[in-house]
């Protein structure tokens, strides 16, 4: 056992659920196939979904995990500086974020959770998009339509129903795109899923789960949620699903593949447990110290996506001065980017509340534009009522 | 170049923040998103991140400091090229009041409403307390009387609540702040007095009244209305004053707070025909043997709660949470509250229910003068097992007195006032007075509370009833 502990402890001492021969298990061993010193063990089903991932691949998975570790270190500290109103680290989850988004294609389209910024960025939303909601400055930071990422869902796992929505659209057109939908451990204690699940299932619509399991639903551990693994919760609505360790790049690739592969020829929905930890607080307003064990913390830590990474990098002799100072050099002209981005941002103006309300022309909102505009020019010098009134 | 660096709202909300640590001190070079403090938010203790790459010029704020949000805290020199991943000047200096993590530019005092509110109850709730036992002079009906006076009756409703700023429209406020006028003296000709553009404009036109004419300064010297009906307030003047909160009054609110929110307060109320009770006084004045003492109502009413308490030893009584006892007194320390120079004090006599009436009479004369007189000492002012405030001296009718905290029971004494009142079937002019009590509900029962209360208002109600107590 390495990054699999949803059964350790607690109140789960005693359930049968969580022993290892229990009958309830069906989601299978979790799969590694980076131990957390960087050894790699192969794996012959896995293995089969990674033969083209090749040295450079690999370098370019580090890579985009070290960026977006520095994204979220950089937006971060934005909020502490009164630069953002709030933000919720994806630290200690960029291996279960970039795995899972760079096996996808173009015209696969994700349905993500607030915290699955790593997605966003794999899918090139551009860095100060990200953050362009925790600053208040629009409802969403991006087109969904551009680069097939929806806006990011607060509500928690409200995106699974779309995506299911849209996985049905997908079999309706004929088309062999997948909808994927990123949600948490908690998201699957929430009816949404739930009945995201009972339709995917019922019409056997081309959409992947991925839930990565964080252990930490804000303040609530994994083990109070479920007594049984969150995986083998898919059986019980029919769909197939896989536990793979979280923190392990490859692993989460290899099965996101296999996933969007059913998915893509008629094999409808697969369930998808990437087991993996939430080294930080829930969001930049809570504090985890409050509710979690300092030892729990030290034990995932040692666990780390990104060291793996690198220690498998190393073995394999591709750790270069070179690569190194690339991934920082890259990783510090991002965070320049995201933190100019977001200090000059513009300020939304006050007529921009109506352009994202309908997509065709309605005359009712039309009605309570005019009349807006009019309450706005009373201040006197419109450009100089709005920007005041934008900058409030 | 120097910038400051204000603190944020640190988790959705907060308006203050205590510094707990800085992690740098004045002359420091810092890095970008280098650790300069720790500060602990109501939600957490977080780092604070350099905003900034440059040199602390200042730290404005003590560790140990509560902060309020948008206050600068640290000032750095910043060199001007901008580079060194340090914000642009269209950053925070520039946009300042409204970055993200402010939230809204609050007014006047900058206090949140929500901590007003935690405030505001019991604050409100003491004022029936503060109250002198024996104090001639009706001060509160002049005070009452100046405001009407001296305000004209246009401007009346909003003066009346400070709280509250002038009705107008965002519009007309934004123009108000451009020609910088302060719309509270602006009379408003709108519908129920709005400010209309023409009225901001209009004051700016002939708004150079003098200031000695201005309405402020006649209320807070209380002469009557010279002015005319303007309503104008002298721009410039003190609009608030603030008082340090110490002394009495924060023992006072100290007091009040645990008091009010330990235990759960119950009043009843209940109004007398006191009649036979003002009659007795009456008789008792004009005797001789009582000639020499000071006797007023509080003497008889305060002997009629000595005797009714006999019956009901449980208003006189103690919750003692450290113990988890109930502590039921045998001997009574009747409190008194006094207004003071120094503020609200509650000396108590002692033993007072082994006092005969002349006794008592003297203690509460001398209690008075010596709380007058600011005089009172420490061994007066502890040991209370019961009090009553009298608030009839001001010419109020009832109230819902807070407990001398570690008591179980306060007894608020309304004015007596001539009322029709039912008398023998019949509607007669009687002398009327209204009892409040309060009690501690965690070890006095509703029905403890009323049968004293009830035998109180029958010892006044009929002084005769004595005998068949004692």
């Amino acid at each position: 056992m390495f990054t699999d502990d949803a059964g350790k402890g607690g109140i789960s001492a005693g359930g049968p659920g969580n022993s290892e021969n229990s009958t309830r298990r069906t989601g299978g061993d979790l799969v590694q196939l980076i131990t957390p010193a960087g050894e790699r063990i192969s794996h012959p089903e896995f293995d089969s979904w990674l033969q083209d991932v090749s040295d450079e691949q690999l370098s370019s998975l580090y890579e985009d995990m070290v960026v977006i570790r520095r994204i979220d270190a950089e937006a971060t500290a934005l909020q502490r500086q009164g630069e953002l109103a709030l933000w919720p680290p994806l630290l200690g989850q960029e291996a279960s974020q970039i795995g899972s988004a760079r096996a996808l294609r173009e015209d696969d389209f994700v349905f993500p959770s607030y915290r699955d910024n790593g997605v966003a960025y794999c899918r090139g939303v551009k860095p100060e998009d990200l953050v362009r909601a925790w600053r208040g400055n629009a409802s969403a930071g991006w087109d969904p339509f551009t680069v097939n990422v929806a806006t990011q869902q607060i509500i928690i796992g409200a995106q699974s129903l779309h995506a299911t929505g849209y996985a049905m659209g997908i079999q309706n057109d004929g088309a062999d795109a997948v909808a994927v939908a990123y949600f948490g451990d908690g998201a699957t204690s929430e009816g949404d899923v739930n009945e995201a699940m009972v339709f995917a299932a019922s019409f056997q619509a081309p959409v992947v789960f991925i839930c990565q399991n964080n252990h930490w639903a804000i303040s609530e551990p994994v083990r109070l949620q479920s007594h049984i693994q969150l995986a083998d919760r898919a059986s019980g609505f029919g769909i197939p699903s896989m536990r793979v360790d979280g923190n392990d790049v490859l692993a989460v690739i290899a099965a996101t593949r296999i996933a969007l592969d059913r998915a893509r020829h008629g094999g409808g929905p697969t369930f998808i447990e990437a087991v993996t930890y939430r080294m930080g607080p829930h969001t930049t307003a809570d504090d985890p110290t409050r509710y979690r064990d300092a030892n729990e913390l030290e034990d995932w830590a040692a666990k780390d996506p990104i060291s793996r990474m690198k220690s498998l990098l190393d073995r394999k002799g591709l750790l270069t001065a070179d690569l190194e100072d690339a991934v920082a050099a890259k990783a510090d002209a991002v965070a320049k980017e995201l933190r100019a981005g977001t200090i000059n941002m513009p300020e939304p103006q006050p007529l921009d509340i109506f352009k994202h309300v309908y997509s065709t022309p309605n005359s009712w909102l039309d009605r309570q534009q005019e009349h807006y505009s009019r309450y706005l020019a009373s201040f006197g010098d419109p450009a100089e009522a709005a920007s005041e009134e934008g900058a409030r | 170049m120097i910038k400051e660096f204000r603190l944020p709202d640190l988790g959705e909300g907060l308006t203050e923040s205590e510094i707990v640590a800085w992690k740098v001190a004045v002359g420091d070079t810092v890095t970008l998103n280098q650790i300069i403090a720790e500060v602990e938010t109501a939600k957490a203790v977080v780092e604070l991140p350099s905003p900034f790459a440059g040199v602390v010029a200042a730290l404005h704020e003590q560790p140990g400091t509560v902060v309020e949000v948008g206050k600068p805290i640290v000032s750095f020199e910043i060199e001007d090229d901008g580079s060194g991943g340090s914000a642009p000047d269209t950053g925070a200096a520039k946009r300042e009041p409204n970055l993200v993590g402010y939230g809204a530019v609050l007014e006047a005092s900058g206090r949140p409403a929500r901590r007003a509110r935690t405030f505001a109850a019991p604050a409100a709730a003491s004022q029936p307390a503060p109250v002198a036992p024996v104090r001639a002079e009706p001060v509160a009906p002049v005070r009452a009387a100046e405001p009407v006076e001296s305000k004209p009756a246009e401007t009346g409703l909003a003066a009346s609540a400070p709280g509250e700023r002038p009705r107008s429209t965002p519009p007309v406020r934004k123009l108000a702040k451009d020609l910088s006028v302060d719309l509270e003296a602006v009379t408003g000709t709108g519908e129920h007095g709005l400010i209309t553009r023409d009225d901001v404009l209009n004051f700016v036109g002939g708004g150079d009244l003098p200031a000695e004419q201005g309405l402020g300064a006649q209320e807070l010297a209380g002469a009557p209305a010279a002015a005319p009906a303007t309503g104008r307030v002298p721009a410039g003047g003190e609009r608030e004053t603030r008082t340090p909160i110490k002394g009495v009054r924060k023992f006072t609110a100290a007091a009040m707070v645990a008091s009010a929110f330990t235990a759960p307060h119950v009043t009843e109320f209940l109004t007398v025909d006191v009649t036979p009770t003002m009659e007795l006084l009456a008789r008792l004045k004009a005797s001789r043997a009582f000639a020499g003492y000071k006797l007023t109502p509080l003497t008889l009413v305060s002997k009629a709660v000595l005797i009714a308490l006999r019956n009901h030893p449980t208003l006189n009584a103690r919750w003692d949470e450290a113990n988890q006892e109930i502590v039921q007194f045998n001997y009574v320390n009747l409190g008194i509250a006094a207004a003071t120079p120094r503020g609200l004090t509650v000396p108590n006599i002692k033993d007072a229910d082994r006092m005969s009436l002349m006794e008592l009479s003297s203690a509460l004369t001398e209690l008075t003068d010596t709380a007058r007189a600011g005089k009172t000492g420490p061994e007066a002012l502890s040991g209370g097992t019961i009090s009553i405030t009298n608030i009839g001296v001001f010419g109020i009718d009832a109230g819902t007195p807070i407990l001398n905290p570690g008591e179980a029971a306060i007894l608020a004494l309304g004015a007596v006032r001539k009322m029709p009142w039912e008398y023998q079937d019949e509607v007669a002019l009687r002398q009327v007075m209204t009892l409040s009590l309060s009690f501690d509900h965690r070890l006095v029962d509703g029905e403890q509370g009323s049968r004293f209360l009830q035998d109180l208002g029958a010892v006044l109600a009929d002084p005769g009833m004595v005998l068949a107590m004692v």
